[in-house]
């Protein structure tokens, strides 16, 4: 074992300062508290509330299809019923509850205090709550959406569905989209940047590479789906054609930009349930995963090869044969990694007699239902089967084998593992049996037969079916398994309400797990931040728990007397800086709960309101930002011999990987956006115009050159503040902002002869326009705050991450516009 | 009376796509339950004893990389093989055009060059044995083709043609449904498909061409053309309405309301006086406004049309 960095007995009061400096706030005031520990637990229970709903929606649903041209429930009232039950459950409650775990494991897993950007998480955990509970009760005013999850125009244009309903859909999904990016940045952050000392990526938990992994999906995933919802919000409010084949748009546009996020969004649901899986099974036999590397490849393998996969979900719209055979290769070719994964559990299963917990059993159980799952989807990229088998039961059957085993046993299991790290009572063995007999027994009684009810001609998405086909019996049998697996299901919460108990201790590691989540933690994680020299550190280092708790490894204090984390280098843990946390406050909450105001305001079309709200939730953000980049204080010694800055700039810091992180995201939507344009023109290129009715050259050239102006300015802004002039750095931002903002406005004149409403075509060049004066506008905000924060004092040649920060985005924005240039005035003079 | 017996499984097929179709399934069926048993029995065995040889490597290796492999590359040529769909080569014996709307099948016949031949809705009859090509195009929004007895779905895109053949082995009444979400009462949008021998096929595709004789005046005559003529279409009268299906020769159809009620007066008495009862949110109004004797004289004239 490695030197403890601080040997000796630790002085008096240094722990209670710490306990002092992370207590939570009390009563109301607990609010504003952003520790990983809190969001992260309110967060899982938050999504398993939605779970619930969704969960009595499906209920509802299985109720009316129990007979035949049964009529408890109008086809109307249905519609919305399995919108919302497919839509809660994607967007409320799968995504939600696996960043969840990994908000709220991912730090102790990885010996970190907390996550790099706490307050974040904070701020997307109250979105999603305020957003995603009024986002529900639509149901109740009869305003739910009614266009499936998928939501495919034109049936969701408002020409086939006036009224709010869908713009429900489109706006209330917003904010889950924020939530889940502001998770994507923290986890690959946190992963990256805030491991223990010692802990290589190859001695990393495996579920942090599965968050790693979920993660960098997110980022290149979702911002198809925001896109799209944009562009149907676009053409619902304002008549923008994107999706309208009379004007040269195309249906197919919204499937691909959908199923592009909506298949790897299936992913991102299950790899990091597939990462839970490879931290209990190790346990249940109490030997180490056979195969970590081939498993962490596996999850990186699915991950890529996830993204060119997504056309199996439109089969039979009619696309081109090569088109078909390509995607059901990729299709079929996405099980081998997964197969890597099943029988890396397996060996690892057989290496000694496991023990059955609960938490085995629902292992067992999602090896069962996911491998059959995984095995009908092999069915459904064979094409012509496909053919038969879309859109019938069939696929129902499959999507709910995948998902249920495996996502939602793994979570059960998941809860019922690592419950006794975080209640003092662990939840009742005698009744997790009984929990997990009726939910698997019940999940394959509703959901087997349906399987054969698809492939005997019901289709899906139906209110009710005629009687004589064959399917009645099939249809009362799944039913009758439902409410099985509701009794299930009902049975653990009755359980959890009467046996958790976060406060007064902890029932400990109950298992003998080896991994760091279950060294003893308190609101401040672990006492000291231990050296990691192992996969299962406290298999291997019996006194391990003991020297963390009495402060022998790093950072056993507080030494700059407020909440703390250790930053270390990406590939070895290398300690590289303190990164100091503000005490906690009410900004976060107040964003968030603006932000949810601003969008749910807006899809009711209460446009001033809205304003309002956006305003203020701006407000809260600038007044958050602003206790942002403190003063930079002496470097502290961290023991071991090692002092760390308090500060740290450049690309080095964890505000730069964020930015960086959001650049992909935006380089992400971008990319959508320029298919989007490419993919119209393959369709309807007789609504692009010739060259002489395209805007003059001079317009782009103008446009280019003041964002190129921009640019520099803000290069010799950096000179400035680097020389120390606080002036000249003052007046090359101003200019910047000035620059880019003319820069786009020209960009914008330059096609104020064309109507958006025109043709698809049109609509994309506004669409490429209206991206340039967003990203303008936010760019000028971030320079704006920049400004004001030098005239404050608060930025110089040292203290300079918010002047690094804007600066990126900045470079990144002229980059980004001059690529809409080129595309916009450059292609159809190419191809006219 | 009720519907008559019609198949709608594509796990008894009647058409050579659909039997195609199966065969794979079978293969599918058949070796996803092997895979499935190999990989329960491999957790059973691991469950009553620890089994060091298998908890290495190259079990990891073997079952997760080289065996689906290896069969999934056969599976993949297999099904390639089993995709009779593209190209489309010869001439079709049939050509049909199949117009989706919210909530009915509007179906064009096309003679031998192609040019419109006559108008039906929600039932498509065919010579048993023939190559019908169905053309599908969309009114509205996306809907999809789905007679699972005789061929996999093909989608109707605003905008696009799709083109799909079907055969029937023999023949036979099937039926089908609109297998892509298309809101209201998507589940209530059907259509029957009736394979005949050639004889019959042609006698009855000679009298569709003929325009319906002109009616005897009356009560019924007098209400349809007030009521019904400025959306449904009889060819021979003076109705010519586009928006509804075309009730030409409407009595000799199976159904009423795209596959949902049986062709007989008390269902059709229901549909037009209760039809947002049995279909609701469909385009078509209630006609409750009509008295008991006008209600019956409509039906009447409607069971007129053969």
């Amino acid at each position: 074992m490695s030197a403890l960095p601080n040997p000796g007995p630790r002085p008096p009061g240094e722990l209670e300062e710490l306990k002092r400096i992370w207590a939570f706030p009390k009563r109301w005031r607990i609010l504003t508290e952003y520790n990983n520990t809190f969001i992260g637990a309110l967060y899982v229970a938050t999504a398993f509330v939605f779970f619930l709903l969704a969960g009595v929606l499906g209920l509802v649903i299985r109720m009316q299809l129990a007979v035949p041209e049964n009529d408890l429930v109008r086809p109307e009232l249905y519609n919305q019923i399995f919108t919302m039950h497919g839509t809660v459950m994607m967007f409320l409650f799968a995504v939600p509850a696996v960043e969840a775990m990994g908000v709220l494991m991912l730090p102790n897993m990885l010996g970190a205090r907390d996550l790099p950007f706490p307050r974040l998480s904070a701020y997307a955990y109250w979105a999603y709550l305020v957003g995603g509970l009024v986002f529900f009760c639509s149901i109740f005013a009869g305003l739910a959406p009614t266009g499936g999850w998928f939501m495919n125009p034109p049936l969701t244009s408002a020409r086939y569905s006036p009224g709010l309903n869908e713009d429900m859909w489109l706006l209330g999904i917003g904010f889950i989209e924020i939530s889940a990016i502001a998770g994507a940045v923290e986890i690959i952050v946190g992963v990256l940047r805030t491991r223990a000392p010692g802990m290589t990526l190859g001695r990393m938990p495996v579920f942090a590479w599965a968050m790693l992994t979920f993660a960098a999906m997110v980022v290149f995933a979702f911002p198809a789906v925001i896109l799209a919802t944009t562009l149907l919000e676009l053409e619902r409010a304002f008549t923008w054609p994107f999706f309208d084949a009379t004007f040269g748009g195309d249906p197919l546009l919204w499937q691909h930009l959908f199923w592009f996020f909506g298949h790897p969004e299936v992913y991102i649901i299950f790899l990091p349930a597939a990462g839970m899986v490879s931290m209990m099974v190790p346990t249940m036999v109490r030997t180490p995963l056979v195969g970590y590397r081939l498993v962490v490849l596996a999850l990186v393998a699915t991950g890529f090869l996830s993204f060119g996969l997504w056309v199996h979900h439109m089969f039979t719209t009619g696309i081109p044969r090569l088109s078909l055979g390509f995607f059901a290769a990729a299709s079929m070719a996405v099980s081998v990694p997964a197969g890597i994964q099943v029988f890396a559990w397996i060996a690892t299963l057989s290496a000694r007699r496991p023990r059955l917990t609960t938490p085995s059993l629902f292992v067992l159980g999602f090896l069962f239902i996911f491998v059959l799952g995984g095995l009908t989807g092999v069915m459904l990229a064979a094409v012509p089967f496909d053919f038969q088998a879309h859109d019938t039961y069939f696929v129902v059957a499959h999507l709910h084998y995948v998902l249920v085993g495996g996502m939602v046993f793994p979570l059960f299991g998941a809860i019922y593992y690592w419950i006794p790290a975080l209640s003092r009572n662990a939840l009742s063995e005698r009744v997790g049996r009984w929990v997990f007999g009726l939910m698997f027994v019940g999940f394959n009684v509703a959901f087997f037969p349906m399987h054969i009810t698809g492939l005997a001609g019901m289709p899906r998405r139906v209110h009710t079916y005629a009687a004589g086909y064959g399917w009645d019996m099939l249809n009362l049998v799944s039913t009758v398994g439902a409410f099985m697996f509701a009794a299930g299901v009902a049975l653990f919460v009755v359980d959890f309400a009467r046996r958790f108990r976060p406060a007064g201790g902890k029932a400990g590691n109950v298992w003998g797990a080896g991994t760091l989540e279950w060294l003893p933690s308190g609101p401040y994680s672990n006492r000291s931040i231990p050296i990691v020299d192992s996969h299962q550190p406290l298999w291997d280092d019996p006194e391990l728990a003991r020297n963390v708790e009495e402060g022998h490894y790093y950072l056993p204090g507080a030494p700059t007397g407020g909440r703390e984390a250790l930053v270390t280098a990406p590939l070895d843990g290398k300690p590289q800086y303190i990164l100091r946390m503000p005490r906690p406050d009410w900004t976060p909450f107040v964003a968030a709960v603006f932000t949810a105001a601003f969008f749910l305001l807006l899809t009711g079309k209460f446009v001033v309101p809205a304003a309002a709200c956006g305003v203020v939730a701006i407000g809260a953000m600038l007044a958050w930002a602003w206790a942002l980049d403190p003063a930079p204080v002496a470097p502290v010694d961290i023991g071991g011999g090692i002092t760390v800055p308090t500060y740290m700039s450049g690309p080095q810091s964890t505000s730069w990987w964020a930015v960086v992180v959001l650049m992909m995201v935006a380089a992400s939507m971008y990319g959508a956006a320029v298919f989007s344009y490419l993919y119209l023109w393959t369709v309807a290129p007789r609504t692009w115009p010739d060259a002489a009715s395209l805007p003059s050259l001079w317009y782009p050239v103008a446009a280019g050159a003041l964002v190129v102006l921009a640019s520099a300015a803000f290069s010799a802004a950096g000179r400035a503040l680097k020389a120390g002039r606080r002036g000249w750095l003052m007046a090359a931002l101003a200019s910047a902002v000035v620059l880019l903002v003319a820069g786009v406005g020209v960009e914008i004149a330059a096609h104020h002869a064309l109507s958006p409403r025109a043709s698809g075509y049109a609509a994309m060049v506004h669409l490429f326009g209206a991206i340039a004066g967003f990203f303008a506008v936010v760019c000028a905000l971030l320079t704006l705050f920049c400004i004001v924060r030098a005239a404050s004092g608060q930025v110089d040649a040292v203290r300079r991450v918010t002047f690094d920060n804007a600066r990126l985005f900045v470079h990144y924005t002229v980059a980004q516009t001059l690529l809409g240039l080129l595309l916009v005035h450059g292609f159809p003079r190419m191809v006219g | 009376m009720a519907l008559p017996p019609a198949h709608q499984s594509a796990l008894s097929p009647h058409g050579a796509e659909a039997a195609g179709i199966l065969d794979l399934t079978g293969v599918l069926v058949v070796g996803g339950a092997v895979v499935f048993l190999v990989v329960l029995v491999l957790v059973a065995l691991a469950l009553r004893a620890p089994r060091p040889r298998l908890a290495r490597h190259w079990l990891v290796v073997a079952g997760g990389v080289v065996f689906p492999a290896v069969t999934l590359a056969a599976l993949l040529a297999y099904s390639f093989a089993k995709d009779t769909r593209l190209p489309l080569v010869g001439r079709p014996d049939l050509a049909i055009e199949l117009v989706g709307h919210q909530w009915w099948w509007q179906v064009r016949y096309l003679d031998a060059n192609g040019a419109l031949d006559f108008i039906t809705a929600n039932e498509i009859r065919i010579p048993a044995g023939a190559i019908v090509e169905v053309r599908l195009r969309s009114a509205d929004v996306l809907h999809s083709f789905w007679v699972p007895a005789l061929a996999g779905k093909l989608d109707l895109i605003p905008g696009r043609e799709n083109r799909l053949r079907i055969s029937a082995e023999a023949p036979g009444t099937f039926r089908g449904q609109c297998a892509e979400y298309c809101g209201g009462p998507h589940a209530l949008m059907a259509l029957f498909v009736v394979a005949e021998d050639s004889a019959r096929f042609e006698s009855w595709r000679e009298s569709q061409r003929r325009p319906q004789a002109a009616a005897a005046s009356g009560r019924g005559v007098a209400l349809f053309g007030e009521h019904c003529a400025s959306c449904h279409t009889v060819r021979g009268t003076p109705a010519a309405g586009e928006r509804g299906p075309d009730l030409t020769h409407f009595a000799s159809r199976i159904s009423v309301g795209a596959g949902i009620l049986p062709n007989d007066t008390a269902s059709v008495a229901r549909w037009v006086a209760s039809g947002q009862h049995v279909k609701p949110g469909n385009l078509m109004p209630e006609f409750d406004a009509l008295d008991a004797g006008g209600l019956e004289a409509v039906v009447a004239y409607l069971g007129s049309l053969r």
